[in-house]
C-alpha cells in the first residue's frame, strides 16, 4: 500500500494551496482508486477448484471494499492529520535547532525503568490473566523476546563494538545449544556445569573462526562468516552418529534450581511438592523467565564493563580505523579475537538456555534466518546502543508474537486468514520505516566511554559504523 | 646542524622498497640523531612515504635494516618487528599524511586508545580491571592526566568530550599528534604535519613540535613540503629523489646544495647556473659544470623511473606552487610565514644584485629579463620615470601592470628598508 501513498503525495505535493480537508478528500479519493485498480484483480476475484475439479472464480467484493475503504481512509487520515502535523514539528525543529532538550524522567531513567518492569513482568502477568492465562505471556512473550535480546547483545560486541560484520552468529547459538543437548543427555551433566562449558565451546569455535578470516573486511567477512553459519548446520545434518541428524535431539534435561528443587512432576524434589503448591507447568516457565533475564542482564553488564576497559576501547577504535590502531601498537589480530570469543561466548549462551528451555532441538532451529534476524535486530536497535536494541527486540519479536493474537483480523480478510504468516512481512515494514525515519536505528548516537568534563552523546554521523 | 655526540636513535642502512619492477627507494641510509628533529624531504613521487612505511612496519622492506636505538640502549631492527609491535616495544609513533582519526569517538577516547597497551597490561588482560582492581583504577586515572596534558598542549583541552571528527582540519593534525604521543614514543613519525594547514595553524605546529622535541626529548623524524617548516624547525634534512638520496646535512647546506635545486626546480643546468650566479655562489657552479655526482646523481641511478636531470622539468613544473624553494615562490614563502625573519645570513655574495622577485608581480621570468636588459637593483627601478615604465612594459610585453602593482613604490621601500635577506633570497628555501 506504500505505493499508493507515495502515488497520491506526489499529487498532494504538486497542489500545495487549498484547504487541508479537501486535499485530503481529493487524495483518499485517488488512493481508493488506485487501490481499487491494483487489487481488483488480485482480492476481489479468486480461482479456486470447486468439489468437480472444475476452476470457478470466487468473488470476495467485501474485502475488496475492505482494503480500499482502508487505503482511503488510511490516506485521508495521513493528509489531513498526521503529515501537516510532522510538517508543524519539523518546522519548530528547525527553528529551535540550538537548543537541546533535557531529556525527560523516563528517557534518563529508561534502564532502570526497563529492568524493574523485567523483574515484575510474570507477576503482573499472573496477575492479570491467572496462572495458565500467564504461561503465554511470559513464554512466548517474555522469554522468546529475551532470548533475541541476548543474542542481539551478543552480537552487538561483534558488529556494534568491533564493526566485523558477522552474518553467521546463529552458529555459535547452535554450538551452545548442541553441547548442552549432548553433554546434559549423555553424561547427564547439570545446566550449571554445561552453561560454562557452552559459552566456552561457542567462544572457542569463535576464535577457530576468527583465525582465517582476521584479514577480512566488509562483505568479504560477511560472505565467509555466513558460510560458516551453514557449514555448522551442515555437518549438525549429516553428523548422524552424534547429532542425531534432522531428527534431532529429544529428552534434553530440564534446568533445576541448583539442585534444590526441579521442576520434574514424578520426581520428590518437584517444586509443587517441595513448596506444597498446585502442580502446574508455570513454575518452570517462570523460572526460566528469571534466568534469562538474569543471563541477559550479565551479557549487558559484561558488555557496558568492557566498553570502559581499554579492550572495548580498541573494538570501538577498530571498528573507526583498524590501521590508526595498529600504528598505536594495538594488536589488532588479538583485539579481533577477543570481540569474535566474547560475542560468541553470550550466543553460546543462549544455545544452551535455548536448548533447556525447548527441550529438543534439530538443526532447524539454526537455520541463516534466525541470524539475519539477530542482526535486524542489532541495526534497528542502532549498531552499539544496547537499550536501542532491546527496544528493537521487542518490537521485532514481541510484534510477531502479537500477531498470532490479531484474530480480529479474521473479520476483514476471512476465516482463512493466518496472521503469523505476515510476520516476515512486519520485519520487512518495520526495517523500512524505521531505516526511514531513523537511518541509524532507534538509538543512532553513541554514548562515549570517558569523559572529562561532561558526557555528551557521540552523534552516528560521525562514527564508521558499517564500513566493517 | 651541531656536531654534537649525539647518536643516532633510528639508522637506515641500504634500504629499498621495489614494487614489482619499480623501484620506489633504493639504496637509502641516513640517520636520525636522538633529540633532534629530521626532515625528509623530496619533490612528490620521490618515496618519502614509502619510507615511512617501512620505519612505522607497513612496509616490509626489499632489502636494507633500519635499526632503532632506544634510551635505554636496546636495539631494535624494525623490519623484522610486527607492524604493531614497533609502536609498542620499540617506541616509534606515527601519523598520517591523510589524516587518520578515530572520528566517532570523543579526544579524550582517542588519547586513551592509545596507551592501550599500558592499559591493558594494568587491567591484567581486562580480568582484573572487570573487577575494579585498584592497580588499573590508578593507571586509569593516570592515563587521563597523560591525555589531559597532551589535550592541553595541543590546545585542544575545552574540545575534550566532542568527537574528533568534528574538528577543524588543523585541530584534527594536532589532535592525531597528541594521540601518537600519549603511546610515549621515543621517535615520532610525522608524515607531511603542515599539509592543508593555514600559516597561523603551522606556526601552532611548530611551537607544538619545538615543545615535544624540548620537554619529552622526543626525537622527530617529518616529511614535509612546507619548507618554512622544514627550515625553521630541523635540525638535520636528507632529501631524497627517485628513491635516492641526493643531499644530507643541516638546513644551510642543503638549501644551497645544486643537486637539491635541480631536483626541486627541475630545470636543466643552465638555468641551474643563472639560478646560482643569482645566488652568487662561484663555488656551486664550478661543483655544478662537472657531470653529476655518480654516487647519488640521478643521472647514474638503477632506478627505472630516474633519467637526466633535464627529463624532470616537465613534473618538476607542477610542484612550482608547492614547493617553496623556488625563487619565484619565495615571496610567497614570505607571505606564508608571516614575515618571520627566517633567512639565513647574507653570504658573500654582491649586494647590487637585488633579488627582484622580492617585488610584488615580478617572477622568475621577468626578473631574468630585466637582469639581461641591465636591471639588477631596486634602486634603479626606484629610479624609474614615466618613460621608463612605458619601455619596460612593451620589453616585457605588459599594460599597465607595473604601475598597478606599484614597482617603483615597492622598490622605494625595499631600497630604503633593505630587508636582510633580500640579496640572498634565490637561495633561501
Amino acid at each position: 500500500m506504500a505505493t499508493q501513498s507515495t502515488a497520491s503525495s506526489a499529487v498532494s505535493r504538486g497542489d500545495a494551496q487549498g484547504s487541508v480537508i479537501a486535499d485530503a478528500l481529493k487524495e483518499a479519493f485517488y488512493a481508493g482508486l488506485i487501490a481499487f485498480g491494483m487489487f481488483v484483480l488480485i482480492i476481489g476475484l479468486k480461482t479456486d477448484q470447486n468439489i468437480r475439479n472444475e476452476l470457478i472464480v470466487v468473488q470476495r467484493w467485501n474485502v475488496l471494499i475492505a482494503v480500499v475503504a482502508i487505503v482511503a481512509i488510511g490516506r485521508f487520515i495521513f493528509s489531513a492529520f498526521i503529515w501537516p502535523e510532522v510538517e508543524r514539528r519539523r518546522a519548530v525543529a528547525g527553528k529551535k535547532k540550538k537548543v537541546v532538550a533535557e531529556p525527560g524522567f523516563i528517557r534518563r531513567n529508561i534502564s532502570v525503568i526497563g529492568i524493574v518492569f523485567l523483574f515484575i513482568f510474570p507477576v503482573l502477568a499472573v496477575w492479570l490473566s491467572g496462572l495458565q492465562g500467564s504461561l503465554k505471556w511470559i513464554d512466548n512473550f517474555g522469554i522468546q523476546v529475551l532470548i533475541y535480546v541476548m543474542l542481539a547483545w551478543g552480537l552487538n560486541i561483534v558488529i556494534g563494538l568491533a564493526g566485523l560484520l558477522d552474518l553467521g552468529y546463529v552458529a555459535f547459538y547452535a554450538v551452545g545449544a548442541y553441547t548442552y543437548a549432548l553433554l546434559g543427555t549423555e553424561y547427564g551433566l547439570s545446566f550449571w556445569i554445561l552453561l560454562p562449558a557452552a559459552g566456552a565451546m561457542a567462544a572457542l569455535w569463535g576464535v577457530l573462526l576468527g583465525f582465517p578470516v582476521l584479514r577480512l573486511r566488509g562483505d568479504y567477512l560477511a560472505i565467509v562468516t555466513l558460510a560458516f553459519g551453514e557449514i555448522i548446520r551442515l555437518v549438525l545434518i549429516n553428523w548422524r552418529e552424534v547429532t542425531n541428524g534432522s531428527a534431532g535431539i529429544s529428552g534434553i534435561p530440564k534446568i533445576t534450581f541448583f539442585g534444590f528443587f526441579n521442576f520434574d512432576v514424578s520426581s520428590p524434589l518437584y517444586i509443587g511438592k517441595v513448596f506444597d503448591l498446585p502442580t502446574s507447568g508455570v513454575y518452570y516457565k517462570i523460572f526460566l523467565y528469571y534466568l534469562i533475564v538474569i543471563l541477559a542482564l550479565v551479557t549487558a553488564f559484561v558488555t557496558v564493563r568492557l566498553r570502559r576497559m581499554p579492550i572495548g576501547r580498541a573494538w570501538e577504535a577498530l571498528r573507526e580505523d583498524e590501521i590508526a590502531c595498529r600504528s598505536l601498537g594495538i594488536n589488532t589480530t588479538n583485539t579481533k579475537l577477543t570481540a569474535f570469543a566474547i560475542g560468541a561466548m553470550f550466543g553460546g549462551f543462549a544455545g544452551s538456555f535455548f536448548a533447556a528451555r525447548q527441550g529438543f532441538i534439530n538443526p532447524e532451529s539454526f537455520i541463516f534466518l534466525q541470524s539475519a534476524i539477530i542482526l535486524a535486530i542489532v541495526v534497528l536497535g542502532g549498531m552499539g546502543s544496547l537499550i536501542g536494541i532491546a527496544i528493537a527486540a521487542l518490537v521485532m519479536i514481541g510484534g510477531m508474537e502479537a500477531l498470532r493474537e490479531m484474530q480480529f483480523l479474521k473479520i476483514a480478510f476471512g476465516q482463512g486468514f493466518t496472521p503469523e504468516l505476515y510476520r516476515m512481512l512486519l520485519f520487512g515494514l518495520a526495517m523500512v520505516v524505521v531505516m526511514v525515519w531513523k537511518p541509524r536505528g532507534f538509538v543512532g548516537s553513541r554514548e562515549p566511554t570517558a569523559f572529562l568534563r561532561k558526557r555528551k552523546a557521540v552523534s552516528g554521523a560521525f562514527t564508521a559504523e558499517g564500513h566493517g | 646542524m651541531t656536531a654534537t655526540a649525539s647518536d643516532p636513535i633510528l639508522k637506515v642502512e641500504h634500504l629499498s622498497m621495489k614494487f614489482g619492477g619499480l623501484v620506489a627507494v633504493g639504496d637509502l641510509s641516513f640517520e636520525a640523531r636522538r633529540g633532534e628533529i629530521t626532515a625528509l624531504i623530496g619533490p612528490n613521487g620521490a618515496g618519502k612515504t614509502t619510507v615511512f612505511n617501512c620505519i612505522t612496519g607497513f612496509y616490509k622492506p626489499s632489502e636494507g635494516m633500519i635499526t632503532m636505538t632506544r634510551r635505554d640502549g636496546t636495539a631494535y631492527l624494525l623490519e623484522r618487528l610486527p607492524d604493531f609491535m614497533i609502536p609498542a616495544k620499540a617506541k616509534v609513533a606515527r601519523t598520517f599524511q591523510n589524516i587518520r582519526l578515530f572520528s566517532g569517538m570523543t579526544l579524550l577516547e582517542n588519547l586513551l586508545v592509545a596507551q592501550h597497551n599500558k592499559l591493558m597490561q594494568a587491567s591484567g588482560m581486562t580480568v582484573l580491571g572487570l573487577f575494579g582492581a585498584p592497580a588499573y583504577r590508578k593507571a586509569s586515572a593516570e592515563s587521563r592526566d597523560l591525555a589531559t596534558y597532551w589535550l592541553e598542549k595541543a590546545d585542544l583541552l575545552d574540545r575534550a568530550d566532542d568527537p574528533a571528527g568534528d574538528l577543524p582540519y588543523g585541530a584534527q593534525r594536532r589532535l592525531e599528534i597528541a594521540r601518537a604521543m600519549c603511546t610515549g614514543p621515543e621517535l615520532l613519525c610525522l608524515d607531511e604535519p603542515a599539509a592543508g594547514l593555514n600559516p597561523k595553524e603551522s606556526l601552532a605546529l611548530n611551537t607544538l613540535l619545538n615543545d615535544i622535541k624540548d620537554n619529552t626529548g622526543t626525537s622527530i623524524l617529518l616529511i614535509e613540503h612546507d619548507m618554512s617548516v622544514v627550515m625553521q624547525i630541523s635540525d638535520h634534512v636528507v632529501v631524497l629523489e627517485y628513491g635516492r638520496k641526493i643531499s644530507d646535512g643541516d638546513p644551510a647546506s642543503v638549501k644551497s646544495d645544486p643537486k637539491v635545486i635541480a631536483a626541486y626546480l627541475g630545470i636543466d643546468d643552465q638555468e641551474v647556473e643563472n639560478v646560482l650566479v643569482e645566488v652568487g655562489d662561484e663555488h656551486v657552479i664550478e661543483e655544478l659544470d662537472g657531470t653529476p655526482d655518480p654516487e647519488h646523481g640521478p643521472a647514474a641511478s638503477a632506478s627505472m623511473m630516474a633519467g637526466p636531470i633535464s627529463e624532470t622539468i616537465e613534473h618538476a613544473a607542477d610542484f612550482e606552487g608547492l614547493v617553496k624553494i623556488a625563487p619565484g615562490a619565495s615571496k610567497a614563502d614570505r607571505v606564508a610565514s608571516g614575515g618571520t625573519p627566517d633567512a639565513p645570513e647574507p653570504p658573500s655574495g654582491s649586494t647590487l644584485d637585488d633579488d627582484l622577485t622580492l617585488i610584488r608581480g615580478i617572477g622568475p621570468v621577468n626578473a631574468r629579463m630585466l637582469r639581461e636588459h641591465g636591471v639588477t637593483s631596486f634602486a634603479q627601478i626606484a629610479a624609474w620615470n614615466e618613460a621608463d615604465v612605458a619601455a619596460v612594459e612593451a620589453y616585457l610585453e605588459f599594460d599597465g601592470r607595473i604601475a598597478r602593482e606599484d614597482w617603483i613604490g615597492q622598490a622605494r621601500k625595499l631600497t630604503g628598508d633593505p630587508a636582510p635577506g633580500d640579496a640572498t633570497s634565490g637561495g633561501r628555501g
